[in-house]
């Protein structure tokens, strides 16, 4: 017991779990940024694999990792905007489209890697994100390792999503992405475009879903491994519904899934002969259903979540 | 000036087009990857065409592929005919191969009249019990089926591994985390000499025709329907929704449970982790392409099979990556729901 405790008492914990949360906190943004405007994105599992696949091959291919993160956000953004044009003007089934954007946006990463490296057994690793100590705050006890020696990535994350949480509550373009998402009919009779508002939620949403991927590549494991997405994005569409769809919240929720996958991984070390391996892998994603379980009852969904909107017709 | 306006009833022409012309238009836009790939279009077409069905033994072998599609298939068609989104059934296919074996390994004794028939049965009750629980959740909560029964996929596998490594493990399996084989009486007998296909195909037509049957002609398939174009008319019109929601979960869960059998005793023989090429997820292409129409199951799996075996042909001798076939699978999907449009609306220039 005392064991456990020292886990969560050491600094080394908490930094595991910002980092462990930093792809969370990308595809969680996304999800929730695509989901407020009204358009459910499914795509996102597949999307995190093509930003993975697309952001390690710049850097791999001799590019500066910066120039990884954005075509990584490109390549997202592209996958997105297909999503967009198939479920928003023409209206087609989110969750169908969803599944097909993700089995397209996985095979395309897969046959990319194939068509790019035919013959490596196995995946060649890049110079990843170093972390990177933030002068002065990396000096504080304890909040110092935890938040403020992460890689780049994670402070772009962290900022992101103070941007997308102010630009949403307060904001004109957050009003009408979040009334699109709730009563696109009256964005309409505010004279603003109600298609062009969700598209731009879902390449933004998506571009965004990318960069989680591309932590992984590119901050986390430093090298492309098939299926090492894992139900990373499914978990991130749980954890939306959990915050419903606020932006505290699903960054609370978040760091706590990290901290809860952090710890699960210690765990492993304390109590790993008495219980297989395969248990405590599989607690994030039964973690992930409880969530949905727990806030079931009171979700409060977006009332056009899902809904196509189509002009003149109510 | 285009106008699109509402068809009521689509000519049963275009009807049948629609797909034809959506996988026709998958194949061309898979062009661009093969010619990105470097790899000469012509050949690389005729070799998958070859592959799938250019001999007996191609043939066969894309019958073999279709089988566990043909299962999948029909688990998405009936539950998206219900609007219920099971994209569980990798999941349920993997509880039906573990009931399989569970049972078909030496636990029961007896002739294969008895084995056989107890091997499937378990693994439909198998698939179906996995798929009840997010149907439950669903019904009673509201919660969204398709996240948990995504998420249930990974928890399935997780479970595979770990009995694949613990209590079903095969003390003769040299080490590697595979169960027991399934013993001769339990096993699907092959249907040709000297080929994989397996009675497993029988399974999967039968099904297909006893699920035709119930949605088409039965009172149930009725109700079915009725669910899926309108819940709260059919509730209206008094018909139990959630019991409806939960057979159609049973049915679907438990096609797919049948696929895991049919892999576990007619192809493979034992159980192991990758036991399936996606099948779960396949499945739901397969539907799309059949119009949700549990007949029509049959002739778009034997599609995406002769696309997955013909890919392997194509792969080994032009060095392609046999990825192309996942590739124009979800393209396939992609289109035939942008074909579905075209069955919807008709398009006016005046």
């Amino acid at each position: 017991m005392s064991a456990l405790l020292d886990i969560l008492a050491s600094a080394s914990f908490w930094a595991a779990a910002v980092r462990i949360a930093t792809p969370l906190l990308f595809g969680v943004l996304g999800a929730l940024i695509c989901e407020r405007a009204g358009v459910l994105n499914l795509g996102i599992e597949g999307i995190f694999t093509a930003g993975a696949l697309a952001g390690w091959l710049t850097v791999y291919l001799g590019g500066s990792l910066w120039l990884g993160v954005l075509v990584a956000a490109l390549t997202g953004a592209g996958f997105g905007l297909l999503h967009a044009l198939l479920t928003v003007p023409l209206g087609l089934s989110q969750h169908v489209t969803g599944i097909g954007i993700t089995l397209l946006a996985t095979s395309t990463a897969y046959f990319g890697y194939r068509v790019a490296l035919p013959t490596v057994a196995s995946p060649p690793r890049i110079e990843p994100f170093a972390p990177l100590s933030i002068p002065g705050l990396s000096d504080l006890p304890f909040l110092g390792p935890v938040l403020f020696q992460q890689t780049a990535l994670t402070y772009l994350a962290l900022f992101l999503f103070a941007l997308s949480a102010y630009v949403l509550a307060r904001t004109p373009l957050g009003l009408a992405l979040r009334a699109a998402g709730e009563n696109p009919a009256a964005v309409e009779a505010q004279g603003l475009d109600v298609h062009r508002l969700r598209i731009g939620a879902v390449v933004a949403g998506s571009a965004l879903m990318a960069l989680g991927g591309a932590f992984l590549t590119m901050a986390a494991f430093n090298a492309f491994f098939f299926e090492m997405t894992n139900g990373r994005g499914w978990i991130c569409i749980a954890l939306t519904v959990f915050a419903s769809w606020r932006p505290g919240k699903a960054l609370v929720g978040a760091l706590l899934f990290g901290a809860f996958d952090a710890f699960q991984v210690r765990l492993q070390t304390v109590a790993g002969g008495l219980v297989p391996g395969q248990v405590f892998l599989m607690l994030p994603y039964l973690l992930s259903i409880l969530a949905l379980v727990l806030v079931a009852r009171r979700a409060d969904y977006p009332k056009a979540l899902m809904v196509p909107y189509i002009k003149g017709q109510r | 000036m285009i106008r699109f306006e509402t068809r009521t009833t689509p000519s049963p022409a275009l009807r049948a087009a629609a797909p034809v012309l959506a996988a026709a238009a998958a194949l061309g836009l898979a062009l661009v990857p093969l010619a990105l790939a470097g790899a000469p279009l012509g050949r690389a077409l005729v070799l998958l065409v070859q592959g799938a069905a250019g001999s007996s033994f191609a043939l066969a072998e894309t019958l073999t592929r279709a089988t566990p599609l043909i299962l999948t298939g029909l688990a998405a068609a009936l539950a998206f005919r219900a609007k219920l989104y099971n994209i569980g059934a990798e999941g349920q296919l993997y509880a039906g191969a573990l009931a399989a074996v569970t049972v078909g390994s030496g636990a029961v004794q007896g002739p294969p009249l008895l084995l056989v028939p107890l091997v499937l049965a378990a693994a439909a009750l198998a698939g179906a019990l996995l798929m009840l629980g997010p149907a439950l959740l669903k019904v009673r909560l509201g919660v969204d089926e398709v996240v948990t029964t995504l998420l249930l996929n990974f928890v399935v596998l997780l479970f595979v591994q770990l009995m694949l490594e613990g209590p079903l493990k095969d003390p003769m399996g040299g080490g590697w985390p595979q169960s027991e084989p399934i013993l001769d009486a339990a096993a699907l007998p092959p249907l040709v000499e000297r080929l994989r296909l397996h009675a497993g195909l029988l399974v999967g037509l039968v099904t297909v025709v006893l699920a035709h049957v119930l949605v088409a002609r039965t009172v149930v398939g009725l109700k079915i329907r009725a669910v899926g174009e309108n819940a709260a008319a059919a509730a209206y019109a008094g018909i139990g929704v959630t019991r409806i929601t939960l057979l159609v979960a049973a049915l679907s869960g438990g096609a797919a449970g049948l696929a895991g059998a049919s892999e576990v005793a007619g192809l493979k023989g034992y159980l192991t982790a990758d036991l399936s090429r996606g099948f779960g997820y396949s499945g739901i292409v397969v539907a799309m392409l059949a119009g949700l129409q549990p007949l029509a199951v049959v002739p778009a799996a034997i599609f995406i099979a002769g696309l997955f075996v013909g890919a392997d042909t194509m792969s080994r001798t032009l060095g392609v990556s046999n990825y192309i076939a996942d590739l124009i699978v979800a393209l396939a999907l992609l289109c035939v729901l942008v074909g579905g449009l075209a069955l919807r609306y008709r398009v006016r220039w005046r």
